[in-house]
């Protein structure tokens, strides 16, 4: 555990929003939106919840993390980075030709990426694996698997949710990004998903629910995760959309495009306020 | 013995088993069909290594892949369509994409699966397995061939797909015979006509070999158990024997062994090429045998093409 107090992760979490407006910018495309989101539960994960060492990435008995919602990669590349896994200054090579910082992750691409996701709906299959194989060989890390909520209309996810249940993978904690919106509009509108809660509690998991972008709350979830009896554990956070910039606040616009050059200019003066 | 009718999808098990006691980092993951793929036989050997889906095979895959990227070797079954049709993007994304260890060993491909039909013949899936960066396939003459390719495969660190038949049929190795992923297996050499050909229809080219070596017919005839990497070497080497080539496969001759020959030689030593195989179609319900001989795969057939291709050639 970091010596990382409160305001210092919510402080990560804004200058991980800053990298997010800057690498996507400069790459000209990519997905902010979801990845405003996800800022707090991410600087929550990598600067406090996880076993994790910049300094050996791959150590046995690390924590694992896996992004199935894989096009939020900017906000998992500002994480690894603002936690030194890589330097800072290689977040703008974001999209670019022979960057490793490939527009959705790449499994070893970088230190610290442990799967290759993007096609939605794999990622908490695999994160299955990874927990399965924790438990054959008596190691204690958990596997940490975010996803997106649209993604959850990929039925891949429920399969894993019945494997999960059934292996008893109490290592596994699932974690979805609960934003309410989706490429094409309202997550309620395109293909509702709810009643959420009721939906991972019939599959046999620990349901949990919090504001996603209360860092206390999302602490006190993620802490008192995986102690559950012999079941595994989602924590669904209620999020907003481009969480931090004004104007991609619950704006779907911003799931797949980057910032303007004027959006861009108001979006970084709103973010540096923020930042200490 | 030669000639015993013995089924792949039991060595298999069998080899699996073998494992299952050499290696605790050995572990086999099913959809709902352990009694068919044989993998049943790991469970008994290692059931806690032993990983019962359920009916989810896209779920399989990425389990699996979780278990690879994790050190374990995971093998993972069930019938050929649903081992690469259903989750043929899980397969891209979750296994080729990170090279994660991931064996997926198909059962019940090709028509001779017989009376199930069209649904559960997998006739393409050479074809979708073979277009995917990093994977090897490898389809097994017979028996004691899977045997010693699931402990091949087993040995090689990255993707595998291999495909086996239903039916126990006439072996043609040895029992303890070896397996070299990548290296072709010359049966005879030739100089009249070249057929190249994999899984169970290598024992009909053996059948039909003789019956063109009667009619003075000199036949060069390769049991191509790895479709890819291709041997290309071997392949282009028959070519310049005889000239031309008949290739014969259970699968469409789209996109499967007579494709991967095709391509090689049009690029190294072009020379005719027939394809013998379902020819973009499906199947049916029928007797292993009866299917064969509806889709142009009998011996008669084989014996045909490899007399017309010679007398193409002498033209």
């Amino acid at each position: 555990m970091s010596e990382w107090g409160i305001d210092d992760i919510q402080n990560f979490a804004n200058r991980m929003r800053l990298d997010v407006i800057e690498m996507t910018t400069a790459a000209g495309s990519g997905h902010p939106g979801g990845s405003l989101s996800a800022a707090d539960v991410m600087a929550a994960l990598y600067f406090k919840v996880m076993n994790i060492d910049p300094a050996d990435p791959w150590k046995e008995d690390r924590d694992r993390f896996i992004l199935s919602k894989g096009h939020a990669a900017p906000i998992l590349y500002a994480a690894l980075a603002e936690r030194g896994f890589f330097p800072t200054d290689e977040l703008k090579t974001l999209r670019k030709l022979g960057s490793r910082l490939q527009g959705h992750p790449g499994y070893r691409d970088l230190p610290g990426i442990e799967a290759s996701t993007g096609s939605l709906g794999q990622g908490l299959s695999v994160a299955c694996g990874m927990a399965a194989a924790a438990r054959l060989d008596g190691k204690s890390y958990k596997v940490y698997c975010l996803l997106g909520d649209g993604e959850l209309q990929e039925g891949q996810n429920w399969e894993a949710a019945m494997f999960a249940s059934q292996y008893s993978l109490s290592n596994l904690i699932a974690i979805v990004d609960q934003n309410k919106l989706q490429i094409c509009g309202r997550t309620d509108d395109v293909m509702c998903i709810e009643p959420l809660p009721e939906k991972w509690k019939a599959f046999g998991w620990n349901v949990k629910i919090v504001d996603g972008h209360s860092i206390r709350q999302i602490l006190d979830a993620l802490s008192d995760a995986g102690r559950a009896r012999k079941k595994p554990t989602v924590v669904i956070l209620k999020t907003v959309k481009g969480k931090g910039v004004s104007f991609m606040e619950n704006n779907a616009d911003f799931h797949g495009r980057s910032c303007t050059p004027e959006e861009y200019a108001k979006a970084v003066s709103e973010l540096k306020e923020v930042i200490q | 013995m030669s000639g015993e009718k013995l089924a792949q999808r039991s060595y298999y098990g069998k080899a699996l088993a073998a494992l299952a006691k050499s290696n605790p980092d050995f572990v086999v993951l099913d959809a709902d069909l352990a009694g068919s793929t044989k993998t049943g036989d790991f469970k008994k050997v290692a059931p806690e290594r032993f990983f019962e889906c359920g009916i989810a095979e896209a779920n399989m895959i990425g389990i699996a892949s979780g278990l690879a990227l994790s050190g374990k070797i995971p093998f993972a079954s069930t019938f050929g369509v649903f081992a690469t049709g259903r989750c043929w993007e899980q397969i891209r994304t979750s296994v080729c994409y990170p090279k994660a260890n991931v064996k997926i060993v198909a059962t019940h491909c090709g028509l001779s699966v017989g009376p199930d039909g069209a649904t559960h013949q997998a006739l393409e899936d050479i074809a979708i397995m073979r277009a995917l960066p990093n994977m090897v396939v490898v389809v097994p003459c017979d028996a004691y061939e899977a045997y010693a390719a699931t402990l091949a495969i087993a040995e090689h660190d990255g993707p595998c797909y291999m495909r086996m038949g239903r039916s126990a049929f006439p072996v043609l190795k040895d029992e303890g015979c070896g397996f070299t992923i990548g290296k072709a297996d010359v049966l005879r050499e030739g100089t009249d006509v070249s057929i190249i050909a994999c899984g169970q229809m290598v024992q009909s080219c053996v059948e039909a070999a003789k019956i063109l070596e009667s009619k003075g017919i000199s036949v060069d005839l390769i049991n191509m158990a790895t479709i890819k990497p291709l041997d290309r070497e071997a392949t282009v080497a028959s070519a310049k024997r005889t000239g031309t080539v008949v290739t014969v496969e259970e699968h469409s001759i789209i996109g499967g062994l007579g494709s991967a020959v095709a391509e090689c030689l049009t690029e190294e030593y072009p020379v005719p090429v027939r394809r013998i195989g379902t020819r973009d179609v499906f199947g049916q319900s029928g007797e292993a045998d009866e299917l064969l001989a509806e889709y142009g795969l009998s011996v008669d057939d084989i014996v045909a093409a490899a007399e017309q291709s010679v007398k193409q050639k002498r033209k």
